[in-house]
């Protein structure tokens, strides 16, 4: 802890800030700014790591430590750092292409083993660094620069994928909600493993709008299924029931409040989450927005770390000398 | 009464059997064994690549050669002097090494009909005179094995499975090798299975008082130790030596040793060998694939631990891009090849130096990295601590380069002096008003090491290029050429000792000039040519990039230089085109290291092409 009181100016670094006129980024980065100092972590403590796309820019704007890295390869880069520095707090900053595509392998390896991380995928659905081209969040039959026709290829759920690969903790905000956003990191901050946030993100420049159904007043109450801990979920017209061991949605002028699913995303059981995570289509229509999953688990790095300790209480520390001198040896006069 | 005793001063013997048949083992024992007696030995396993290709076939036959002496030996050898075999398949896939006159023991059970047309003999070499040169020792190895254990309540498969350490018995007898420490170790291997130790225990003594009481052996061999320097002494491969290294540079170093790799032969066993050391406060992380090991090593350097990596080949092309990172943050990462038979898949059990290239220019861009190589399985230890000190002082990635002939090869290792071990402890920055993340220290070129953590010195580095000094992201044509030439710089200027010359008579015209694993090749074919007269000079580098500083004036001061080689010409390239020196560039990729005989006639080739 701190003895002074940091503000979002300490996290706001020299940097210009270098995202087109309207980026969904901007709001990430200044919500991000703002919560940082509600953790009472010094700044020395706290390292952003990226990997490549426009959200990777990101490390650069704050003022901790941070790492612009390659595309794809941020988990891995800081599951190395989280291994071997479990006192610092590591975020990732990703995006659709980086996480999901080049990064893939990384993304779910991390999660499976629960690398103390907080991942932020930045989904804009599109690749907007390299201007424009599809990405594996795009919806089929998405019209961009490599996909004049249409694209062929079925998208994948961020949030099915994550649940998919053993993540512990696993959430959906929005980057122009200031409010849940903040929350949302705020509980990701609380969690001990790896956290992993897809961020709704608008690219205004090469997939506007990708987001308006559950952005724009008139469609956003009627779309978004509020994922709280302890109520019931619905939107303002949908509610969700369970049916049999799947989970459905249905008009709320067709059930009663008490049959709706109160939300519980400490379920150790995943497909309930899943289901959850099934609920929304690339439509958006129906889109629960929150935390899926949020279960306790064993961190990676805190597994690691008292191995090593166990080994060496029971053991005793290593001694070089004696190591090299294990096994058959002799001697020669 | 017992047999007569023959003094010889060296002895080849190869150990070959399917692959199931333990001959590794067999011939690891027999290595410990001689090696206790204070003989020099090389060693040399040769193993296929699949674990378990079809029993009894040539591709499943397995392999290990060992070479001992009265005096200092260099090589697994060239001839074996004996050849043991458990089946008709080692017996044809080895016949053609061994010369005329030399020793092969057979276990004549496994000459069956149906093992014999498995690998197409038309009729029994036991019995066709096709072996009428050799001295051979058709033994019932198999029946004597499991009649033996007849008494322990075994199934015939598992009696069988004893035959190696009959073979083992049998040979220690012949050439007065002791047998406590085999019992001792099959004791401590088998604790949690008496009847497979009683197993063992029991073939082996069997094997050995065969030795003793059969006529068809009547003369056991003695071998003199060798006159090695005085001190205590074990036997070593070199991935062990590699991760003894590494723990030894992580204590000379004050640094938590951070392993993040990923399986590949022939570089898995220093990652078994380190994960065996937590003790030590040692990480070792399997990574989900070899780009995630180096990132998870480059992400640890990062945050101050010591990142190493190992691989062999295919696993550094996935690490390229990874690397050029660690170039561009120039911080310390080491990265071990263990280098295999290429391209591709190409031949994982095998040896090859054909990496080279690869690891001097095989990123994007121009992206220096210092490179040494380990000469021998024992120098690996060395290299290990070499590779560390360079990364540490001038932060840099350093690929340290071995390869599977020196990997799973042996030797004895005179153990160092823990004291005698260097001061290799680093300094991180500290907090401090105005700190620069590029601002370099003006001998080494080196940036500061500046982990998180650090109070006041936060800042932001990543691949993009970077300001002089600053480190913020820079465009500019000029700042880019002068990074590029600064990074080089760095590389050009790391300090590395000058290459010795082993020039006897200091009138030598011809040099041989290796690196890597070629040491004991030509060492030894030194040592032969200058037995027949011959003047030549040698020297072996370990320092890549950087080359060592006199390397362009020992090039001039000799009329040819021999280059050999276990890929195309990839040493030789670099020696054109930097000292624009002709080099006679001899070479093999066979997957096999270099004869001593190619060697000295290639030598002979040069020495006397008028
Ligand atoms: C190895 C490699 N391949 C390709 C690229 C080019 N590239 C840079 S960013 C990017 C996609 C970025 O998309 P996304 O991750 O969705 O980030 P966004 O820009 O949308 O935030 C690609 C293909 C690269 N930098 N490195
Ligand atoms: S291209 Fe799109 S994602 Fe990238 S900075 Fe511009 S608006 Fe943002
Ligand atoms: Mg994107």
């Amino acid at each position: 802890m701190t003895d002074v009181t940091l503000t979002k100016k300490d996290f706001t670094s020299d940097q210009e800030v270098r995202w087109c006129p309207g980026c969904g980024d901007y709001s990430v980065l200044s919500t991000m700014q703002a919560f940082l100092p509600e953790l009472g972590i010094p700044r020395e403590n706290i390292v952003f790591i990226s990997g490549i796309g426009c959200s990777s820019r990101f490390p650069y704007y704050l003022n901790t430590f941070g790492m612009h890295s390659i595309h794809g390869r941020a988990p891995a880069i800081a599951s190395g750092l989280a291994i071997t520095r479990p006192d610092l707090t590591v975020f990732v900053i990703t995006g659709d292409g980086d996480a999901l595509s080049i990064g893939g392998n990384h993304l779910i390896h991390a999660l499976r083993r629960n690398v103390e991380l907080k991942i932020l995928l930045f989904n804009n659905r599109i690749y907007g660094l390299t201007k424009g081209q599809y990405s594996p969040a795009s919806e089929q039959g998405k019209i961009t620069k490599s996909t004049p026709y249409g694209s062929l290829d079925t998208p994948f759920n961020p949030i099915s994928l994550a649940i998919g690969a053993e993540a512990t903790f696993v959430a959906r905000t929005i980057d122009s909600d200031r409010k849940h956003l903040s929350e949302t990191l705020r509980q990701a901050s609380a969690h001990k493993g790896s956290a992993f946030i897809e961020i709704y993100q608008n690219c205004p420049i090469f997939n506007d709008g990708a987001f308006d159904q559950v952005k724009d007043n008139e469609t956003k109450e009627g779309s978004l299924l509020q994922l709280i801990h302890g109520q019931a979920i619905k939107s303002s017209t949908y509610g969700v029931v369970r049916d049999g061991a799947r989970l459905k949605l249905v008009e709320l002028a067709n059930v009663d409040e008490s049959e709706l699913v109160i939300h519980d995303a400490s379920d150790p059981d995943p497909s309930y989450a899943f289901a959850l995570s099934r609920l929304s289509g690339s439509a958006l229509e129906h889109t629960p927005i929150g935390i899926f999953r949020s279960v306790v688990r064993p961190g990676y790095s805190a597994m690691v770390n008292d191995q090593l300790s166990e080994i060496i209480a029971s053991q005793g520390a290593g001694d070089l000398e004696k190591l090299l001198n294990s096994g058959d040896t002799w001697v020669v006069d | 009464m017992s047999k007569p005793t023959i003094a010889v001063k060296s002895v080849i013997i190869r150990f070959a059997g399917d692959s199931g048949d333990g001959m590794q083992l067999t011939g690891d024992r027999f290595t410990m064994d001689t090696a206790s007696l204070g003989n020099d030995i090389s060693t040399l396993p040769n193993f296929p690549a699949e674990i378990r290709a079809p029993q009894g076939t040539l591709p499943g036959v397995s392999s290990f050669q060992l070479h001992f002496a009265d005096h200092q030996v260099r090589t697994a050898g060239d001839a074996p002097d004996v050849l043991v075999v458990m089946n008709p398949a080692a017996l044809k896939a080895n016949i053609k090494d061994i010369p005329r006159g030399a020793t092969i023991i057979v276990d004549k059970d496994e000459f069956t009909t149906r093992n014999l047309t498995k690998v197409g003999y038309a009729s029994n070499p036991l019995e066709d005179g096709s072996l009428s040169s050799y001295k051979i020792h058709a033994v019932a190895l198999t029946s004597m094995t499991v009649s033996a254990l007849s008494e322990l309540a075994l199934s015939r498969k598992d009696a069988e499975r004893a035959k190696n350490m009959f073979a083992l018995g049998l040979l220690s007898w012949m050439y007065h090798r002791p047998t406590d420490a085999t019992e001792a170790f099959l004791k401590a291997k088998f604790s949690k299975m008496p009847e497979i130790l009683e197993a063992n225990l029991v073939a082996y003594r069997t094997g050995w008082n065969y030795g003793e009481t059969s006529e068809d052996f009547a003369i056991s061999y003695e071998v003199a130790p060798a006159h090695m320097s005085p001190g205590k002494y074990r036997n070593i491969s070199g991935n062990i030596a590699l991760a003894y290294g590494l723990i030894a540079a992580a204590q000379a170093t004050g640094l938590k040793l951070f392993l993040g790799s990923y399986p590949i032969t022939p570089a898995s066993d220093i990652l078994h060998e380190l994960s065996k050391h937590k003790k030590f406060g040692v990480i070792t992380f399997q990574a989900e694939d070899e780009i995630a090991a180096v990132g998870s090593a480059l992400g640890a350097s990062y945050g101050g631990a010591l990142g190493v990596t190992t691989t062999s080949g295919p696993g550094i092309a996935l690490k390229s891009e990874m690397i050029g990172l660690g170039v561009m943050l120039e911080l310390p990462l080491i990265i071990i090849d263990v280098q295999r038979g290429g391209p591709s898949t190409g031949l994982p059990t095998k040896t090859e130096q054909a990496d080279l290239l690869q690891v001097m220019f095989g990123r994007n861009g121009e992206s220096p990295a210092a490179v040494i190589a380990a000469s021998t399985p024992s120098d690996c230890f060395t290299m290990a601590l070499e590779a560390v000190r360079i990364a540490t002082t001038y932060r840099v990635p350093v690929f340290l380069l071995s390869d599977g002939y020196i990997a799973n090869g042996s030797q004895p290792w005179k153990i160092p002096d823990v004291g005698t071990l260097p001061d290799l402890h680093v300094k991180f920055a500290h907090t401090q008003e105005g700190f620069l993340p590029y601002l370099r220290e003006p001998e080494t070129l080196a940036r500061p090491w500046a982990i998180p953590g650090t109070k006041g010195i936060e800042h932001r580095i990543g691949g993009i290029e970077k300001q002089d000094k600053t480190g913020e992201i820079n465009y500019e044509p000029a700042n880019h050429d002068f990074m590029v030439r600064t990074r080089a710089a760095k590389i050009a200027g790391i300090e590395v000792p000058n290459l010795e010359v082993d020039d006897l008579y200091g009138d030598a015209k011809v040099l041989f000039l290796g690196w890597g694993s070629t040491y004991g090749p030509i060492a030894s074919a030194v040592e032969e040519l200058r037995n027949n007269g011959e003047k030549i000079a040698q020297a072996h580098l370990k320092y890549i990039n950087p080359f060592p500083k006199n390397l362009g004036e020992v090039l001039e001061k000799y009329e040819t230089v021999i280059t050999p080689e276990m890929n195309l010409g990839q040493l030789a390239m670099l020696l054109r085109s930097k000292y624009l020196k002709d080099i006679v560039s001899y070479n093999m990729v066979r997957g096999l290291p270099f004869t001593t005989a190619e060697l000295v006639e290639a030598a002979m080739g040069v020495l006397h092409d008028d």
